[in-house]
């Protein structure tokens, strides 16, 4: 045995040119086959742990992925809002133990601005039931204060008493700015992880501020309030864009959502943030289910290289089988020889592509979050990707044999004198 | 106790499966021990198979082949490696190392599949180390060069290498198949005389296969391939 491996990593390290290469390609191809898997779990992950304990998502009348993936996740527009009354209305209700209000539509330097109120640092929660916590100061009090995200506070490189601008509408290419009324931020929120990093958020009051000189979204030419002045208005929100709902008792649950889809003066709609998010998935699952087969493609490519490869130098070492033969070598240790050597690249590129793919996870996370708002948590490698890594090496196992069988079938038929 | 001949062939006959134009009949074929034997044989003439066949690496399909004494159509195929690991040393036209192993791995080779021959190479000296050494000083090899790789040494360095390698240990029989023909023509005198000095000196019998004549002259025994299958096979293709 000993001999046996001896030889096997000798007389590979002699070719390790063509062989590395082959560990390369299939380390590339494992990382692709095991970053689909981890992205999508990764996806999964920061997707549920986004919200917890909310038990119903409230909005205008749309598609309940849509009501999440703006009121919960920050992505895409709200098509609609909802009036101010019928969220008083429904926070009302004896069921509710808490509402907190959202108003979303303005933004900062791309990262979204959310109208609220104090109940949301209060009874927000993300991940395992956690509450928001503070690095630096505290929730809002005055008019034009602003408590903002880790990502946001990183990114811009702010701090307390930083003065921000807001935009109208989304997107870093803003088209009007509120510069007449500047906001201060006066806290600065932990890391969590979530959508909520990247959030910049004002009291409700506040957004009303801001655009009580507008309409139909653009400045009133000729109309322009002084910020120390917007305090005589009536400040009352008059419209928000979501409500998130926790109810007393989740048995409630259904009573509710039913109570808001029948709601009378509006048509508004409510959603149970794990239904939708299933609902998400179920529609996803077909790009994801298409990934993962490319990539175990990619792999079967791979995997065939390494055939290939194995096989065609079998030609140029017959020699080398024939003088082992002489030596006392049994076809046997020829058929372990070829196999090994198989196994020896696949396992080594598996080792290589789990790599690159943890180390890959890491750089992801945060470019991720930075490009495209999306919150992807990776914890490792996940029981799907594990099988995967082994379903690999199994496969690449299963392949060599198929050089090993040459070789032994060659070693019985050629004698000690191959003919070359 | 020693048997008496080294090889008995009895009756022999081999057909390529896959070649039905190519047959190998032997009637009788006998080698003394310690006996020097060149065997003249042309290319195509079937001397590579006799060699596998008498390695126990190809099986005839009647006939009995007996090295030592024993029987290899008897032997299960692991013990013909076992058997062919303990007592046979092959030496090889060209092309007779691991390119990947050093001098020195590939001498000790044979040491690895045969618990006999690195006894044997121990009873002599203290490591196997130093019998490997001792083995390339006697065929007049700079012992310097034992942890050099293979593929530095000179085509001669090379098979004097590979008759370290098939002496080590001591086995019985020494199977060699046109060992000179990659070198010059003054270096081959020499190597033979190298190869056979060492061959008398461990009591080993040779086996020699060559298609030049002009070699024989040293030989205790000479015999032809086309004598060995005379009469036998008409259709086996002769060159001469």
């Amino acid at each position: 045995m000993k001999t046996l491996l001896s030889l096997a990593f000798h007389s590979a390290w002699n070719r390790k040119g063509t062989l590395m290469l082959m560990v390369v390609s299939i380390a590339l191809s494992v990382m692709l086959l095991l970053g689909v898997e981890q992205l999508r779990a990764g996806v999964r992950n920061g997707f549920s742990q986004s919200v917890s304990g909310t038990d119903l998502v409230i909005g205008a009348r749309t598609s309940p992925i849509q009501l999440m993936l703006y009121a919960v996740f920050r992505l895409g527009d709200a098509t609609h809002n909802m009036h101010w009354s019928s969220f008083e209305k429904l926070a009302g209700r004896p069921a509710v133990a808490f509402a907190i209000p959202i108003s979303l539509g303005d933004s900062h330097q791309g990262f979204p601005v959310i109208g609220t109120q104090l109940s949301y640092f209060e009874h927000f929660r993300y991940g395992d039931k956690r509450v928001l916590e503070f690095m630096q100061g505290a929730p809002f009090a005055d008019i034009f204060d602003t408590v903002i995200g880790a990502e946001v506070a990183e990114q811009l490189n702010y701090s307390l008493n930083t003065e921000i601008i807001l935009s109208h509408g989304q997107g870093v290419h803003r088209l009007a700015e509120h510069e007449d009324k500047p906001f201060r931020v006066v806290g600065i929120l932990k890391r969590t992880g979530t959508p909520v990093d990247r959030s910049i958020h004002v009291s409700l009051a506040a957004i009303e501020a801001i655009h009580l000189d507008w309409q139909a979204g653009a400045p009133m030419p000729g109309v322009s309030i002084p910020a120390q002045y917007v305090k005589k208005f009536n400040l009352q929100p008059k419209e928000i864009t979501a409500v998130l709902i926790g109810l007393k008792s989740r048995s409630g649950v259904f009573q509710m959502q039913r109570y808001v889809n029948n709601f009378q003066d509006e048509p508004l709609l409510a959603v149970l943030p794990g239904v939708a998010l299933g609902e998400l998935w179920s529609i996803v699952s077909v790009v994801e289910k298409t990934l993962l087969a490319v990539s175990a493609l990619v792999v079967t490519v791979g995997l065939s290289g390494l055939v290939a490869v194995v096989l065609a130098g079998l030609g140029e070492r017959r020699r080398e089988l024939a003088v082992l033969r002489s030596v006392g070598a049994g076809p046997l240790l020829v058929f372990m020889l070829l196999a090994i050597e198989g196994l020896l690249v696949v396992l080594l590129g598996a080792l290589l592509g789990t790599l690159a793919v943890v180390a890959a996870s890491s750089l992801a996370a945060p470019f991720l979050q930075a490009k495209f708002g999306l919150t992807v948590v990776f914890s490792g490698l996940t029981t799907q990707t594990q099988l995967l890594l082994a379903a690999v090496i199994l496969a690449g196992a299963l392949v060599s044999l198929i050089p090993g069988y040459r070789a032994y079938r060659m070693s019985l038929t050629d004698g000690l004198m191959p003919r070359l | 106790m020693p048997h008496a001949m080294t090889i008995e062939i009895d009756n022999l006959h081999y057909a390529w499966k896959r070649r039905s134009d190519f047959q190998l009949n032997i009637a009788e074929l006998k080698i003394a021990h310690g006996e020097k034997v060149f065997l003249y044989g042309p290319s195509g003439s079937g001397k590579s198979t006799l060699l596998s066949l008498l390695g126990g690496v190809l099986l005839p399909q009647q006939g009995r082949i007996r090295i030592l004494g024993k029987e290899l159509t008897s032997l299960s195929s692991v013990a013909r490696d076992r058997f062919r690991a303990d007592h046979v040393g092959f030496l090889f036209q060209q092309f007779n190392l691991l390119p990947y192993l050093s001098v020195i791995d590939n001498i000790l080779l044979p040491c690895r599949f045969s618990k006999l021959r690195c006894q044997r190479a121990l009873q002599t000296e203290t490591s196997l180390e130093k019998s490997a050494i001792r083995l390339l000083s006697q065929l007049q090899l700079d012992t310097g060069l034992i942890h050099q790789k293979v593929t530095e040494l000179s085509v001669g360095q090379q098979q004097r290498v590979a008759a370290a390698r098939a002496m080590i240990g001591q086995p019985e029989l020494i199977i060699a198949d046109e060992p000179t023909s990659a070198l010059d023509s003054d270096r081959q005198v020499a190597f033979l005389d190298l190869l056979l000095a060492q061959c008398a000196a461990s009591n080993a019998s040779l086996l020699m296969v060559s298609h030049d004549r002009r070699l024989a002259t040293r030989f205790s025994q000479t015999l032809a391939m086309h004598d060995l299958c005379a009469g036998v096979n008409p259709t086996m293709p002769f060159s001469s």
